[in-house]
């Protein structure tokens, strides 16, 4: 996607929009400002990474827009729909419909196959593609018989995608989806990333620390102390085979 | 180590609803353990103590009537250490307020001082003063049963005489510890007391001056009884001897003894299931409880922490757990055995109870308690030990799983990904689904064990005197009685129906075998009393020989046909030989029966009986214990409801009570159990629920897949819980028959419904814990930290 693309999005291809929010934790008696006021969108189509150190609130900001958890004030919106108003069973029903999540540590199910786990959420969407699909788009399709405990770490996560993917969500929430993984098997990870965003258009947001990431992304939005300091625009997207770290 | 100590606090405090359940469930054991056997040797001691404290005599002689010059000849017989005559008899008392008649064995005092044998504890007032012979000393049971106190007067019929007796003590008496009427089911303490009163009274009363009929004695050590019974039997026999015996067929000491058995037996039983269970449960609730901690245990080693060290702070986490329980479980068992105390102080007469806890039991409780934890422990943590720690605090890497067998049947189609998860998690680890399963079984037979006893106590009573027994009161001669009398009774206002039957007292003797009985006489074909069989259809005596019950021919060793020595102990005192004709299974008592008829022949009695059962009109039941009251041949009345309300207030009180506790213990168990299974269930799959939580599924979709594996393992474990209960039962069944009662492996549907029920309610409560934290798990959390 192009700048002048992104640039001549309107209001109806905002998938987020997210304004003035902020989240603070109380933790003992220590209060935590994780986000101090953060303002963003994100539009259909787009892969965007939220680049910061650790405790910048890029985590916390992902969380909310998953509807893992709530703001303290501000304002976050899926297509329109107020999600800081939402009570638990809207934002189950969100996450259920249309969010897909890949976790730093994959979080497979290790009693199920990978197409199994790829079912485990199937069997609940409304128009999901079936999960031989979802692994063949990450590559997996002779691994679809195998249980977790089978697998490498870039095998079990690609798994992860695949089932994020298999109920075509409208966005797609990754947080450091190559943290536990070496830089070679991370880039196998990216690639069936990029894929998914380029071929079924799901928009994309990934949190890293790792700036080098930042390459494959139509947007990079910098995370500094819960407020966000820059939004930088990739003229040229780089390839996930192009990154290494 | 400050540091680890501190985090030993909070762990405890962070794992306070699994703290709490292995408490509940060491207490339980630890409390049942002490409970039976402290209350089994408290009264043990306390009956050897009241025993040598106040002489209770080695052998017991009862006669007709003989001088007391005779006494001389006795006491020349070897190896008799001290002996002592008395005049005993068998009254009917008049007591005001109480319209029925009582019967009483009346034992005379020395003039004015305590008796060398057989003393007796004044617990109230005084001896009888020497120059009255009015007075008299009565047995507590009786005084509390009537509230009788010192003054109150009421009267006695000696010999067919009215006497007005004033009460001058109430008493208790190494001969009288348990007092039941000789022919009785059960003890009645309204119906039936002792007293006392000085030796010239009494003679006087009952025509007994200078002679006595009833000698009691002491041996010297190392005696042979059997030989000075003998010899004993030799002098006396002319005098009408009714067969000179020993403490063991004395009736409070053989009672009490077959009691005790069955407290033995069960002190023996109960506290080793109790602590097997509670010890066996601890082991795997504490190795699953450390497994939850491998990441921990990783992260101390990494920081310099050694093996030792480690394994030191676990041990003292697994000590502190298990000290709470034990300390609640030492206490609980001391109060319990208090408790039960007293109510054997009830039935049981002595001076007081003396409690012996007894050091090994404690050390036994709590050895078997924290080494049974520790072994589970220290087997867990060397296993997570062994890991390099950096291994440890890697992401475990996923468990191994294969596709489960039910899916392989073709079944894995139709079930969903969740039902999977749980089939899958089941099969995965066999060894602990199975012990899991095996937990919940053993507290559910436990359960079923405990609440046993009370079926078949209820069973016997019915089969006994609901089934078997029509009549409303059975009435005893006391003398031989012609079978006449049958018509006088049936004329009297209200009575319906009567049947005569006649007791003879015997000794059964087969070689070496002997046993002290009776035989019942019945009418054939009667129809205020029968016999039953094993399928509860009844049973026609035989019109010649002897029909036994199974219990005592397995004493006598004695099959039908075979013939049995039979030593009538009243009258000539002849002895005859008797042909066993049938053996029946009874679960009360232990006597012969034969046809009446029969039975006189062998007498050489004519038509001759010693009592009677009546049906009648209630409200006619006023005039007829009045006209017993009166009636000189009459000695007493039993009533059929009275029989059953005193074998359930006092003869099956302490075991009823015994096993309630057990039964609330092994339902604690059962809670603890079941609760520990779901909480720990919870934290080994809490990570990987919350990530379907992520995924979109809702909390009742994630709750089925922990609790649907909960409610699987209760499902299996509830049919196995009631198969060992039904082993169990079968064991303690076998293991408690006694002279007193043979307990029948029958299980109500009651008793297998409470314990479905509490292990059902169990699962129910843990699971709604649960279920409740599974609906605040903290989605973000989880998913940072890894498992």
């Amino acid at each position: 996607m192009t700048e002048n693309k992104i640039l001549s999005k309107n209001a109806s291809h905002t998938v987020f929009r997210v304004q003035e929010l902020t989240k603070t934790y109380q933790m003992g008696e220590v209060q935590v400002h994780a986000l101090r006021g953060a303002n963003m969108e994100l539009y259909e189509g787009e892969m965007v990474v939220l680049l910061g150190p650790s405790g910048s609130g890029k985590s916390t900001l992902l969380n909310i827009l998953g509807g893992l958890d709530t703001a303290t004030s501000g304002l976050v919106t899926y297509r329109n729909k107020d999600l800081t108003k939402a009570n638990e069973q809207e934002l189950t029903e969100y996450r259920r419909f249309h969010v897909g999540f890949v976790f730093q540590f994959y979080n497979l199910i290790s009693s199920l196959t990978a197409r199994e786990n790829v079912a485990v959420v199937t069997e609940i969407s409304k128009n999901p593609m079936s999960p031989d699909d979802a692994l063949a788009l990450v590559g997996l399709t002779e691994r679809m018989e195998h249980f977790p405990a089978q697998l490498s770490g870039g095998e079990q996560q690609r798994v992860a995608i695949a089932r994020a993917i298999s109920k075509n969500p409208q966005v797609l929430l990754c947080d450091e989806p190559t943290g536990a993984l070496d830089s070679e098997t991370g880039v196998v990870v990216l690639e069936a990333l990029e894929r998914i965003n380029r071929e079924l258009g799901t928009a994309t947001a990934i949190i890293t620390h790792n700036v080098d990431i930042a390459g494959m992304a139509d947007r990079v939005i910098h995370l500094s102390n819960g407020v966000i300091t820059e939004v930088t625009i990739n003229k040229t997207k780089k390839s996930p085979h192009e990154l290494h770290w | 180590m400050k540091t680890l100590d501190r985090k030993l606090w909070r762990d405890l405090w962070h794992m306070k609803g699994q703290v709490f359940a292995i408490t509940l469930v060491v207490m339980s054991g630890v409390a049942t353990f002490i409970m039976f056997i402290t209350t089994m040797d408290s009264l043990e001691y306390t009956r050897t103590k009241f025993y040598s404290d106040y002489n209770f005599a080695d052998a017991f002689v009862h006669l007709k009537r003989a001088p007391e010059s005779l006494k001389e000849k006795i006491k020349d017989i070897e190896d008799i250490r001290q002996l002592e005559t008395r005049v005993s008899a068998y009254v009917k008392l008049d007591i005001s307020g109480f319209n029925e008649p009582v019967n009483a064995r009346v034992i005379s005092l020395p003039e004015g001082s305590k008796p060398l044998l057989n003393g007796i504890h004044i617990r109230k007032g005084s001896l009888p003063n020497p120059v009255k012979d009015n007075e008299v000393v009565i047995n507590e049971n009786f005084a509390q049963a009537h509230n009788l106190d010192i003054g109150k007067q009421f009267a006695a019929i000696i010999n067919g005489k009215w006497k007005k007796m004033t009460i001058c003590g109430i008493a208790l008496s190494p001969e009288f510890i348990l007092l039941m009427k000789p022919e009785a089911m059960s003890p009645d303490f309204k119906r039936y007391g002792v007293l006392w009163m000085n030796r010239k009274a009494l003679s006087e009363a009952y025509d007994m001056d200078g002679a006595f009929n009833n000698v009691v004695l002491s041996l010297q050590p190392g005696a042979n009884l059997s030989d000075v019974l003998r010899a004993i039997d030799n002098v006396v026999g002319k005098y009408g001897g009714f067969g000179a015996y020993g403490r063991k067929d004395q009736i409070s000491h053989r009672l009490l003894t077959e009691e005790f058995k069955q407290l033995k037996t069960s002190s023996k039983i109960f506290p080793s299931i109790f602590i097997f269970v509670s010890a066996f449960l601890l082991n795997v609730v504490m190795s699953r409880t450390i497994n939850t901690q491998r990441e921990q245990i990783a992260a101390l080693k990494a920081f310099g922490y050694s093996n030792y060290d480690i394994g030191n702070h676990y041990a003292k986490l697994v000590v502190l757990i298990i000290t709470a329980g034990l300390i609640s479980g030492i206490a609980a068992g001391i109060w319990f055995s208090h408790l039960l105390g007293d109510i054997y102080l009830n039935v049981y007469r002595f001076p007081s109870l003396v409690y012996i806890l007894k050091p090994w039991v404690i050390l036994a409780a709590v050895f078997v308690s924290i080494f049974s934890a520790l072994a589970g422990t220290m087997h867990t943590l060397w296993k997570a030990a062994k890991q390099p720690p950096a291994e440890a605090m890697r992401p475990e890497p996923p468990a191994q799983y294969k596709v489960s067998l039910i899916e392989k049947t073709g079944l894995g189609n139709k079930l969903t990904q969740p039902s999977k998860i749980i089939l899958r998690n089941i099969e995965r680890k066999p060894i602990r689904t199975f012990l899991s399963v095996i937990g919940i079984a053993i507290a559910c037979g436990t359960m079923i064990a405990s609440g046993f006893f009370k079926d078949a106590v209820d069973y016997m009573i019915n089969i006994q005197f609901v089934l078997s027994q029509k009549e409303d009161m059975s009435v005893s001669f006391t003398d031989l009685t012609s079978r006449r009398s049958l018509y006088e009774l049936k004329q009297m206002e209200g009575v319906h129906d009567v049947e005569t039957f006649r007791i003879v007292p015997v000794k059964f003797i087969n070689g070496h075998r002997s046993y002290k009985t009776v035989i019942k006489g019945m009418e054939p074909d009667s129809r205020l009393q029968f016999l039953l069989d094993k399928n509860l259809k009844k049973v026609s005596l035989p019109s010649s020989g002897l029909m036994l019950t199974d219990y005592l021919a397995t004493i006598l060793d004695v099959r039908p046909g075979d013939k049995l020595t039979v030593e009538v102990l009243e009258g000539s005192r002849s002895t005859r030989e008797v042909t066993v004709a049938v053996l029946i299974k009874q679960y009360l008592g232990v006597m012969g029966y034969m046809d009446l008829t029969t039975l006189n022949r062998l007498m050489n009695t004519g038509d001759a009986v010693t009592g009677a059962y009546l049906t009648y009109d209630s409200k006619h039941q006023d005039n007829l214990f009045r006209k017993f009251i009166n009636m000189p041949r009459v000695s007493g009345t039993v009533l059929r409801n009275n029989e059953v309300t005193n074998f359930y207030e006092i003869q099956a009180k302490g075991m009823l009570f015994f096993t309630f506790i057990a039964t609330l213990m092994a339902c604690f168990i059962s809670f603890g159990v079941v609760y520990n299974n779901a909480r720990i269930a919870f934290s080994e799959r809490s990570r990987e629920l919350s990530s379907l939580r992520v995924l979109g599924y809702t909390r009742g979709e994630i709750s089925y897949i922990l609790l649907g594996e909960l409610a699987l393992i209760t499902c299996i474990a509830i049919p196995l819980g009631f198969i060992m209960g039904y082993w169990l039962c079968t064991y303690i069944a076998h293991a408690l028959a006694s002279d007193l009662f043979r307990v029948p492996v029958t299980i109500s549907s009651k008793t297998f419904s409470l314990a479905a029920l509490v292990i059902l309610a169990s699962a129910s409560v843990s699971g709604m814990i649960v279920r409740h934290k599974l609906d605040h798990l903290d989605l973000v959390e989880v998913l940072k930290t890894r498992e």
